[in-house]
């Protein structure tokens, strides 16, 4: 028996792990675990201090937040009495102040409908699901509208503000949705017209620039059409928006099925069950949740993306805090106007990216291996 | 539609799948030469040959997997051709076991058994499930119902998809190389399985390498090479008589060792 691949003593017992909880005991395991890390935190916090705390000087101490007119601007920090003095305009727009009630409905039942969905542990999904997809468009229409059961009608061209871009973001993201899942399945098809349909399709909106797009919507497209019929401009931009971003959906989701393993489909073959059964049943599930942050990812391009109806006349969040910029009795605001703009943007944004990666989570345990 | 569903009847001495001069190629390569197979009800074959000599591809042309150029087949009495509803009608009778189980990994066990009964036969959810429940007990992996294929060995799920085929209640199974992704301690709860369907008086069709099964259980064992079925013959034949070169030397090469 050798000495040295035997030992003969015991070793010293190491120090116990530091067991202390809390602020000190979080730093210690955190930031100040070694010389070296510690000089890296103290670093990072003297640098993020030296960027971040002019903005909060600016944004939050020095900063006027009561009153509402621009005499109430005594601070030299921000005046964000801007955003409150012109709060009702960003939220609705040009639509009549009377009539604003319909609007809020229309957010509550929204955001009622959202949570309902959003929320794992509420029961009857499907139903709820079924009534967000089509009795609240229908409902959202006639209210937001107007036009019957008494109801002034309040034309499109008044919208406007946070309430459109939330329209034109909704429409948006629950339309190309499943018009590019149809999409990605036809881009697979054996069929040849079909296929041939979907990749003409595809190519030609992922090809042109959004603008383009919404200019042809807005400004060719009356050309085309005969004099006496009107469409109207916000549908005809939501459905070129629709359109455009189905595409990109197309092809996300069909990264998503090229992933799924060609036994699936036969294994559903095998059992006797028809392509859409296939597809519904085993395919769709399995590909949509593999592609969830190239959705989602697009969901946000589009919510941001809403801001480009700007150049075809509509007033969306930014389009009327930028017309707020230009009142005389508030010139100069432009930085709290951006700010609040980019703010309220993302929180959206975040709020999308927070949810999907929950919903990630929760799918894979259901049969993580 | 109507004559072949009468031709369906069951209790008919009819052949359970017949197949005549069938030809199939992969662009210029031609895998499937002139195959002639009759199965009679009842009876279990087992293919076997090198890779490549198209046996699986020959039992995926019977519940069209595969698409065939030349020739027919007819199972149960019906002739395949290129309609989906015939195609279709045709799945419903005949199972079939993967190489690689391709279990459905979104769902339970016991979903997996139940999905094509609610879906294919229009069954309530709860008769499925009980019928799901008798099947998954006789591959004695009825304790792991609740259980996602993921959650399981590759035996196990092997035995799954036996039991999801056998819910529908087909009248021939197809096994493709059931248990070659299986491990060597695994392979034997599935062959049991087999040999109890075997014993059920199950028509099978069964491309293994299992010379051991063969020889229990098989009434035929079929060996094919580059596309062409080279020999026929009961197992105690095919193992002790082989008739070509070709086979003498395959046996002397899985056996010889």
């Amino acid at each position: 028996m050798r000495e040295s691949t035997f030992r003969t003593q015991m070793i010293e017992a190491r120090e116990a792990p530091d067991q202390r909880r809390g602020l000190s005991g979080w730093l210690r395991a955190n930031l100040f675990n070694g010389p070296l890390n510690s000089v890296v935190s103290v670093a990072v916090i003297g640098l993020l201090a030296w960027i971040l705390w002019p903005f909060l000087k600016w944004a939050v101490v020095d900063a006027n937040f009561l009153g509402s007119t621009r005499e109430d601007c005594t601070g030299s920090g921000a005046c964000w009495v801007f955003i409150s003095a012109r709060f009702e305009s960003i939220i609705y727009g040009f639509y009549p102040a009377a009539e604003r009630w319909r609007v809020d409905i229309v957010f509550a039942l929204m955001a009622a409908l959202v949570a309902w969905l959003a929320i794992p542990r509420l029961p009857r999904k499907r139903l709820v699901g079924l009534f967000t997809l089509v009795g609240f468009p229908i409902i959202a229409w006639f209210l937001l509208l107007g036009g019957h059961f008494g109801l002034p009608e309040v034309p499109t061209r008044a919208w406007g503000g946070l309430m459109l871009t939330l329209t034109v973001a909704t429409v948006g993201i629950v339309g190309s949705l499943p018009l590019g899942v149809i999409l990605a399945l036809g881009r697979r098809s054996k069929m040849p017209f079909v296929k041939s349909v979907c990749v003409i399709f595809i190519e030609f909106w992922r090809g042109v620039p959004l603008i383009t797009v919404l200019f042809m919507a807005s400004v060719m497209l009356p050309l085309f059409v005969p004099g006496n019929v009107e469409f109207d401009k916000l549908l005809r931009a939501l459905i070129g928006i629709m359109f455009f971003w189905s595409a990109y959906m197309a092809e996300v989701v069909r990264g998503g099925l090229q992933a799924i393993g060609k036994g699936q489909n036969e294994a559903g073959q095998a059992l006797g069950l028809g392509y859409w059964q296939r597809m519904g049943l085993i395919i769709l599930p399995q590909a949509l949740k593999l592609v969830i942050p190239g959705i989602v990812n697009t969901f946000i391009a589009l919510f941001k993306d809403t801001s480009l109806v700007l150049i075809i006349g509509l007033f969306d969040l930014l389009a009327i805090i930028r017309a707020g910029l230009t009142d005389s009795n508030w010139l100069g605001f432009s930085t709290e106007g951006y700010v609040f703009a980019a703010l309220v943007f993302w929180i959206f944004c975040f709020s999308m990216s927070r949810y999907s990666q929950y919903i990630e989570r929760r799918l894979n345990t259901s049969y993580r291996r | 539609m109507s004559e072949a569903q009468a031709a369906a009847a069951p209790g008919d001495d009819k052949p359970m799948i017949q197949i005549e001069r069938l030809n199939k190629w992969y662009g210029s390569f031609h895998v499937l030469r002139d195959i002639d197979l009759t199965v009679t009800r009842g009876e279990r074959i087992v293919i076997c040959g090198p890779s490549g000599s198209g046996k699986s591809t020959m039992i995926r042309c019977i519940n069209h997997l595969e698409e065939h150029q030349q020739g027919s087949i007819t199972v149960n009495g019906i002739p395949m051709n290129h309609d989906i509803k015939r195609i279709e009608q045709i799945r419903r009778n005949v199972g079939m076991v993967f190489q690689h189980f391709n279990l459905f990994p979104h769902l339970t066990v016991l979903e997996n058994c139940c999905l094509a009964q609610i879906w294919v036969q229009k069954k309530p959810r709860a008769e499925a499930e009980q019928s799901a429940m008798e099947y998954l007990e006789r591959v004695q992996i009825a304790n792991q119902a609740k259980k996602y294929p993921g959650q399981l060995s590759g035996g196990q799920q092997q035995r799954v998809a036996i039991a999801r085929a056998l819910c529908m209640r087909p009248e021939v199974m197809l096994f493709d190389e059931p248990t070659s992704a299986l491990d060597p301690e695994m392979i034997k709860e599935v062959l049991d399985v087999m040999i109890e369907l075997a014993h059920e008086g199950m028509t099978m069709l069964c491309v293994t390498h299992e010379m051991g099964f063969a020889k229990t259980v098989a009434d035929r064992v079929i060996f094919m090479d580059q596309g062409q079925i080279i020999e026929e013959a009961p197992p105690e034949t095919f193992f002790n008589n082989p008739r070509s070169e070709r086979t003498q030397l395959f046996l002397s090469q899985i056996l010889g060792h």
